[in-house]
């Protein structure tokens, strides 16, 4: 009973070296398939042409620093969350405010708005995840309506209504099983702390933006990074990135207040936006993808088409 | 007898990191090769519906604002 099920010659050195021959052993094989890098293979790609995007809405309201923002499967509403403790539901066309929520919380640091649009979760330095839902009464006080969801120990950083199987801890981006609640593969390649992770639309692969000013793509299937996006120019991190519908253009926003829009098979910029006046802290992309919203610390967000 | 435990928590915790290492080491994996070649045959089969990479036109795109004739 005190050996505790442990094998003789298992000690914690042993334990120990194995571990280290083990790590050896993955980036050998890992190695092994690395025969090409993408942007050769992507040499015979038509090259993308001049993008005009423009800010094409601003919406004005959150008192703070917008931390994080939804689109609604409608395509045209957007949730965003900031730290003067608010939520806010907007129709991103004519940019009016159809619902606020104020928190009894500041840092409100998630939201997400549920696929049927007739609910938000949110949360943050409260620790638990309320789902609120939408009513057009107005006699009804929809803080009354909230439901908490969840009560964990620390700040809620994110929430979504799908199965959200990606978590990027410290300089880790590790891809979690979630019927099994096992971590399936890890990839440690970045310098720095990961701000951000998304699938790549066919699931295959996923992009990570990280403090390290860099975003990379990581490929499942290969088991292995295959892009860097990196200027030498670009010394501030990113803290979010999404593709558009395709997969052929990558967004990230970063903290020098600018959105980088990146060619995902050629590695290459093909645009930098300007408009924000502080950090950009969110960014998404809507479902049909006709255009993308970010969200910044200059205490609005921007449509962009 | 504390130091039994901790030494049996880290022994533990060594061997769930071999175990988790063996379980990465051992699936299975494509080349790189394929793999590129799989992410941009996706990218462009979906190229022609992605509106922020080729551009829709201005009639279709509810943000881009519609400048209406005026008939003087």
């Amino acid at each position: 009973m005190a050996t505790d099920g442990l094998h003789e010659n298992e000690t914690l050195a042993s334990l120990r070296s194995e571990a280290e021959s083990l790590k050896g052993k993955l980036d050998e094989e890992r190695a092994k398939l690395h025969d090409v890098e993408l942007h050769q293979v992507a040499e015979r790609v038509e090259a993308l042409g001049q993008f005009v995007m423009k800010t094409r809405r601003t919406l004005k309201g959150h008192g703070n620093k917008v931390l994080c923002m939804d689109w609604c499967k409608d395509k045209r509403r957007i949730v965003s969350s900031s730290q003067d403790g608010k939520v806010i539901v907007w129709d991103s066309f004519s940019t009016n405010k159809e619902h606020a929520v104020t928190m009894p919380c500041t840092w409100v640091m998630a939201c997400a708005y549920a696929p049927s649009g007739c609910a938000i979760a949110c949360g943050g330095l409260d620790n638990k995840c309320s789902v609120y839902p939408l009513t057009f009464d107005k006699n009804e006080n929809m803080a009354a309506k909230k439901k908490s969801v969840a009560m964990h120990t620390n700040y809620l950083s994110a929430c979504s209504f799908t199965n959200s199987d990606m978590q990027g801890c410290d300089k880790k981006a590790m891809v979690w099983d979630m019927r099994s609640g096992q971590c399936v593969q890890a990839f440690e390649t970045h310098e720095s702390d990961i701000n951000s992770v998304r699938y790549y639309p066919s699931g295959d692969a996923f992009a990570s933006g990280s403090d390290d000013a860099t975003c990379r793509l990581y490929d499942l299937r290969a088991d292995r990074e295959v892009a860097i996006y990196s200027k030498e120019s670009i010394i501030f991190g990113a803290s979010s990135v999404d593709f558009s519908l395709s997969g052929r253009l990558l967004f990230a926003g970063y903290n020098d207040y600018t959105i980088n829009v990146w060619d995902v098979l050629k590695g290459s910029r093909v645009s930098i936006l300007f408009g924000h006046e502080n950090r950009v802290s969110t960014l998404r992309v809507s479902p049909d993808g006709t255009a993308f919203c970010s969200g910044s610390w200059d205490h609005t967000l921007r449509v962009w088409a | 007898m504390s130091s039994k435990t901790a030494s049996t928590n880290n022994i533990a915790q060594a061997r769930r990191t071999v175990q988790q290492l063996r379980l990465e080491a051992s699936i299975e994996r494509i080349k790189v090769s394929k793999a590129s070649a799989d992410l941009m045959s996706y990218c462009e089969e979906h190229a022609r519906s992605d509106p922020l990479l080729i551009g829709v036109p201005t009639s279709e795109n509810p943000f881009k604002d519609k400048k209406t004739c005026i008939i003087l």
